[in-house]
């Protein structure tokens, strides 16, 4: 159609010449490497590089790391590694992907892992064991692990007995974020039992506003918040014991205890005398995003929000987030003010390659050199490390996340939903969550993501 | 990535090199054939493998392991859930299509030899420029809700406008009464396309044969005989040309629920459905389902779509 009547040969010069401009020109696109060995002052001081020389001479050596924590907090984690390529030798290539936690699979499957990726869920591991592909932690990761966090916490990173990735970050989920200076001046006190909790809650909502703000918007993932709500109570409601089954279905998710724990829910996030502070009805929590509606609390509109620790990076910048100022948080009450349960969540180091350099940077990233040397680099970050000294934490935020992990009396279970299969843990969970939100009521709820769990 | 470009420069080498080589009588058909073969080979390997394969894996459970027969298939037509699906994807085709032509003929005939042609059709087309994934984020502001309260502000125009006309702002996105919200997202989608609609029908009604048009006025016949005698009927083709591909378009519809709504509120459609199946859920048998689904219901389409454009050329 286009009336190809030259001779074959002008046609062969022709596309020739289209040929090698397109290689040439994507050769160019190609090959546009980002450099992320930005500045040269490294924090190296006084590290002990005698521990690497165990993994013999690592000089000229690479080791990819693949991971979902993107700008700006991936700074402080490539820094954190300077100290350790000083005395290695070896190159650390960070690749930070927001799309991380599905692209893994991906390349896991695919035969083409990185040598190391920091998996934030315990059922994503179990996942990526189950490729084949991972490599079970050497024995001096194994050793550190049992010297600087808990048994618990060494569980997430096991699969079928065989130990696996050793724990990295921590986050801590069972706050309530607050402004102590409208305390001050309302008189308010934190509470230290759930009761206290609803009591204060009564309190505010007396006075005629709302106590509560809270969104579970989050796009595709809508409906995460609240089943952080549901086992903060499920924890504190029934226990740990029980909340260990429940995530690992011995008990049915229609069982009189989740049923329990999304009414005691209900009562602060399907309570128009309580929600949402600022943002219009209960409905309106399915419709507001989870970053936008603990931003209330500045515009006085509510007086509680519970979130993460991360949230802090929420707040507009130059907010006091401190003790005495604008914002703060405090833990979420148990059920009395002895048993301290506390939700939360984590990054799991998990290996594709045994090289000797793998293994020293693992070894690396599991030591409490690290995790100080980390503390030193970042604001909004903690670890459960035991051997991570609170000094070194500047963020008031991270201070108290830290005293909540290391308190003897804590109790930490990692994040639900984040453990239970796919089907239930990232989808009928949030869905139906969402569903609950806008007026489904609870039988309905639990029965349906009970349906949802894959048959065995 | 280099050498993977290498080996395609040497590839394409090999059969330019061979083409150079072929002699004889029926050369220019032997040549045709070797060009065709890196296409037919690649049609092979990335579509036509991939088609059969999820056919196959529909048949098979969540993590591709067990055989289980047609159970995805009535998880689609009897779920509750995947039924609103189903539903909601025939109402986007049947109404997206219909308005989005509709729109742009009526426009396209509007504007026709006026002053401001061009700038009226850039109007209604720039939208085409914007990825739906940001229509669909600037559209959410449109229709978002804040509370009447005192020191609270409205930040969606549409809401603003109904407190404006004294009323109380709703929470457009996720009321599904009467299908509120599906509507809502498909009015973003009608937006994009109405564009593409346009244009195509622009063109063809400035195809119509100038004499054709001079005799009519000579007969003196009225715009509106002269719309439905004369004009619909020269960009017939071109019309369901348009439609059929918007109903296509449609049914692929995936980026306007999912940054809008996520697919919650009922408001999900096939495409999102067999995305969040298989990414979020981890439901590998049934998004193969729903992709197939998705599948069957396009072709008698395309068949139509490419029947027609023959008969045109």
């Amino acid at each position: 159609m286009f009336g190809l009547r030259g001779s074959s040969r002008s046609r062969v010069a022709l596309a020739g010449a289209l040929s090698a401009g397109l290689v040439f020109s994507l050769a160019a696109c190609g090959d546009d490497k980002s450099d992320s060995s930005g500045s040269t002052d490294a924090a190296s001081a006084g590290i002990d590089c005698s521990v690497f020389s165990q993994f013999g001479d690592l000089k000229g050596k690479t080791v990819s790391v693949y991971t979902g924590i993107v700008t700006p907090e991936d700074t402080p984690q490539k820094k954190s590694y300077e100290p350790f390529e000083k005395c290695t030798g070896v190159t650390v290539k960070y690749e930070g992907d927001k799309s991380f936690e599905t692209q893994i699979l991906v390349r896991a499957k695919a035969g083409s892992p990185p040598d190391i990726a920091y998996v934030p869920q315990p059922g994503l591991l179990q996942q990526l064991v189950a490729t084949g592909a991972a490599k079970e932690a050497p024995k001096e990761v194994s050793d550190n692990t049992d010297k600087f966090w808990g048994k618990d916490w060494k569980a997430y990173g096991t699969v079928d007995g065989k130990f696996y990735a050793a724990p990295l970050g921590a986050n801590v989920k069972s706050l309530v974020w607050y402004s102590p200076k409208d305390f001050k001046d309302k008189g308010y006190t934190v509470p230290t039992t759930l009761d206290d909790l609803k009591a204060l809650s009564d309190k505010i909502a007396a006075t005629g506003s709302k106590p509560w703000c809270a969104g579970i918007g989050s796009g595709d993932a809508t409906g995460w918040p609240v089943t952080d709500w549901v086992e903060d109570f499920m924890l504190r409601l029934s226990g740990a014991e029980t909340y260990d089954k429940w995530v690992k279905h011995e008990i049915p998710f229609n069982g009189p205890e989740s049923t329990a724990a999304f009414n005691a829910v209900g009562e602060y996030l399907k309570n128009d005398k309580y929600v949402n502070g600022g943002l219009g009805d209960v409905k309106s929590v399915a419709s507001t995003t989870f970053q936008d509606a603990g931003l209330q609390i500045l515009e006085g509109n509510c007086s509680l929000h519970r979130q993460a620790s991360f949230y802090a990076a929420n707040f507009p910048q130059g907010t006091d987030i401190s003790e005495n100022g604008q914002i703060y948080a405090f833990y979420l009450p148990g059920k009395d003010a002895t048993t301290k349960p506390v939700l939360g969540g984590g990054e799991f180091v998990l290996a594709f390659a045994d090289r000797p350099e793998v293994k020293a940077f693992q070894y690396f990233l599991s030591t409490d050199t690290w995790a100080n040397l980390k503390a030193k680099a970042s604001s909004g970050w903690v670890s459960a490390n035991k051997g991570l000294k609170i000094e070194n934490l500047t963020n008031p935020i991270d201070v108290l996340s830290a005293k909540i992990l290391q308190d003897p009396n804590a109790q930490f279970r990692f994040d639900g939903s984040d453990m239970m299969p796919a089907a239930v843990g990232s989808n009928a969970f949030w869905k139906q969550a969402t569903a609950w939100i806008i007026g489904q009521d609870t039988t309905t709820t639990v029965n349906n993501i009970e349906t949802a769990w894959p048959k065995k | 990535m280099l050498s993977a470009l290498l080996l395609f420069a040497a590839v394409l080498g090999v059969i330019l090199f061979l083409a150079s080589r072929v002699r004889g009588k029926r050369s220019d058909t032997w040549v045709g054939y070797l060009y065709l073969l890196p296409v037919v080979l690649l049609l092979a390997v990335g579509l036509v493998y991939p088609g059969l394969r999820t056919v196959y894996e529909s048949f098979f459970d969540a993590q591709g392991s067990a055989f289980i027969g047609v159970d995805n298939y009535k998880t689609i037509f009897t779920d509750g859930d995947q039924l609103s699906v189903l539903g909601n994807t025939i109402i986007w085709v049947l109404i997206v299509p219909v308005v989005a032509t509709g729109i742009g003929l009526v426009y396209a005939i509007l504007v026709d030899k006026s002053r401001f042609e061009s700038f009226a059709k850039a109007l209604i087309f720039l939208p085409m420029a914007i990825s739906m994934v940001a229509a669909g984020v600037i559209w959410k502001f449109m229709y978002e809700y804040r509370p009447d309260q005192q020191n609270v502000k409205q930040i969606g125009l549409i809401n603003q406008i109904i407190v404006w006309l004294g009323g109380k702002p709703v929470q457009l996105l996720i009321t599904d009464t009467a299908k509120l919200n599906t509507l809502l997202l498909i009015v973003v989608f009608i937006w994009i396309q109405a564009g593409f609609a346009m244009t195509i029908l622009s063109a063809a009604i400035k195809a119509i044969p100038d004499e054709i048009i001079e005799a009519a006025r000579l007969d003196g016949v009225s715009p509106w005989s002269m719309f439905v005698k004369i004009t619909l009927p020269s960009v017939r083709t071109t019309i369901v040309v348009v439609l059929t591909t918007l109903a296509i378009g449609t049914l692929k519809v995936f980026d306007v629920v999912r940054t809008m709504t996520g697919g919650n509120f009922r408001t999900s459609v096939i495409a999102n459905e067999f995305y969040s199946q298989l990414i979020r859920a981890d439901n590998q048998g049934l998004a193969a389902a729903l992709a197939v689904v998705l599948f069957v219901l396009v072709t008698p389409i395309i068949v139509y779509n490419i029947r027609q454009v023959r008969q045109e050329a």
